[in-house]
């Protein structure tokens, strides 16, 4: 089960698209996964055959659990290994099994540790014997001095390496309150604090029922012999996957607690610019005179080729802010934020669209934004996004001074293109105008690199030729 | 084409290029950019199908004549003699 995104903590599986014996190929789509934001489909990270699905369709699992096995060695349950949590689903399910019979009743008990324990077990034991050929000294050292075990980490380079962003992930996840959506949902409705509640699930992830717990006055630790009353329908290893109609709900709630975490961690500052446009505009017209209504361009296309290629410019403002440090990663993965018509909104990732022609940019938005709407997004779409825009032109607003999606660094704004009064030469001009912002996280850098990224966002849209 | 012809047309190429977009309660003279919150990509998709559909061409410079399904089945008439 991959890590969609930085609040994800478990998916439910939805369906197969493939069966034992089916050959796939490196970002073919394998599995389709519920999370609290919408139905995404998992891509396999590695060419190989299926040898076994291990996990039913309607089951809900924690990040990191093995979804099934390839033949050829590798697994597909981390297709997005830079965001993968780290958890490895051998340990998950050994603790799984152990914890249980402690903390639960017997009848769950026996539901808990199905099939996956014994699974679990055996690959604890070919994990640790090949421990030592899975990674370099380098990523060695690292998880040393991070204080990560290696053995609890599951590789998402090629043959289960260990890749220096499997160990990042790891030592980052323990610093974060891991809690089931639906054990977050309770705790906000009862008004409860997640923190300093000890959890009951997988390694110490608070269930709801703890939530319950923690609600109803003084915890007392639910016995094997006298189960808590609110712990009795839930299911061991599935805690209800999100009702198909509580999906809007289930969405504002991950919305809620991404953007309060943002909003905690991260220092913002902004800045704006308002741009001519007069000279993308005029560009953009031209263009799609000569070609059919399926292939013009909104300005929006351009402003996010603009936003992109200025994020490989100025690379201070792309990637990740994890354990105080910055991460840039080479690609730029730009972030597009969706806004869905029942509620809400997702931010899939347009892939290294700095490097994509304004046709294939805007083929791939329209793509995107279909597929964001009508819930079939891809797992590394969700998950990849290394620096993301917002644009509300649509909605009227002349500008917007956006939320950070954590861990990024920073997100760019876009308001409404109008025409304005411009000096131009000495004299007054009507031309549009867009109002460009940046949030950035302070952490990260200072205004002085956010004001280089906007000065080179203008400087590409005044010459749309070059884009 | 007649109007009420242009008007059916409009119709169900909103209703094909925008998922969810439902024009049949809409006044003919809501604009629908508004009324039905469609962005760029919406409005280009629904031209797309429009003209698709119709074999009009419609340019750029013509998108600000779309703002209703009046205004819509209007054009549509015109262009179609």
């Amino acid at each position: 089960m991959p890590s969609l995104g930085a609040d994800m903590t478990e998916g439910s599986l939805v369906e197969w698209l493939v069966q034992p014996g089916d050959t796939v190929v490196k970002g073919q789509a394998v599995a389709v996964v519920d999370t609290a934001k919408s139905a995404i489909e998992v891509e396999c990270f590695e060419d190989g055959a299926i040898q076994e699905l291990l996990v039913e369709p309607g089951t809900t699992v924690p990040v990191g659990t093995v979804l099934a096995v390839l033949a050829d060695g590798g697994r597909t349950d981390a297709p997005a290994g830079a965001t993968d949590t780290g958890e490895t689903a051998e340990t998950t399910n050994t603790a799984e099994a152990g914890k249980t019979v402690e903390t639960i009743k017997a009848a769950e008990a026996a539901k808990a540790t199905d099939s996956t324990k014994a699974t679990g077990a055996a690959d604890t034991a070919k994990t640790t014997e090949r421990t030592a050929a899975r990674t370099t000294p380098l990523v060695r050292r690292l998880a040393h001095d991070r204080h990560v075990d290696l053995d609890s980490v599951r590789g998402s380079g090629k043959a289960g390496r260990v890749t220096r962003a499997d160990v990042e992930a790891a030592s980052r996840d323990s610093g974060r309150i891991r809690a089931t959506p639906y054990a977050r949902r309770t705790a906000s409705e009862l008004g409860v604090d997640l923190r300093g509640i000890d959890g009951t699930g997988t390694d110490g992830t608070i269930r709801a029922r703890d939530v319950r717990a923690a609600a109803s006055g003084p915890t007392t630790p639910a016995r094997p012999a006298s189960p808590a009353p609110a712990a009795a329908p839930r299911p061991a290893v599935s805690p209800e996957p999100p009702a198909p109609d509580g999906h809007a709900q289930a969405r504002r709630q991950a919305i809620a607690h991404l953007m309060s975490k943002s909003k905690h961690e991260i220092p913002h500052y902004y800045l704006s610019t308002t741009i001519d446009l007069a000279a993308a505009v005029a560009w953009m017209r031209e263009h799609n005179r000569a070609v059919p209504v399926a292939e013009r361009l909104v300005p929006a296309a351009l402003l996010l080729k603009a936003a992109a290629v200025a994020a490989r410019k100025v690379p201070e403002m792309n990637g990740f802010w994890i354990d105080g440090g910055h991460v840039r990663p080479a690609a730029v993965h730009l972030g597009v934020a969706v806004s869905l018509r029942e509620g809400g909104l997702v931010a899939p990732a347009l892939h290294d669209a700095d490097t994509l022609s304004l046709p294939a940019l805007m083929a791939g938005l329209r793509d995107l934004v279909r597929r964001a709407r009508t819930g079939r997004l891809r797992a590394s779409e969700t998950a990849d996004p290394t620096i993301t825009v917002t644009d509300l032109g649509d909605q009227g607003v002349e500008a917007v001074f956006g939320v950070i999606y954590p861990p990024q660094v920073a997100l760019v704004g876009y308001g409404r293109v109008l025409d304005r009064p411009v000096a131009v030469d000495g004299l007054l001009g009507v031309r549009p105008c867009v109002t460009a912002t940046l949030s950035a996280d302070h952490r990260a850098g200072d205004g002085a690199v956010g004001a280089r990224y906007l000065a080179t966002v203008d400087r590409l849209l005044h010459h749309p030729e070059d884009l | 084409m007649d109007r009420e012809q242009a008007l059916t047309v409009v119709r169900e190429s909103l209703a094909a290029a925008v998922p969810g977009a439902d024009s049949s309660g809409l006044a003919s003279d809501a604009v629908l950019r508004e009324e039905l919150e469609l962005d760029s990509l919406d409005f280009l998709s629904f031209v797309e199908t429009l003209s698709g559909r119709t074999g009009v061409g419609i340019d750029e410079d013509d998108y600000a004549r779309l703002d209703t399904l009046e205004a819509c089945a209007g054009f549509l008439v015109t262009r179609t003699g």
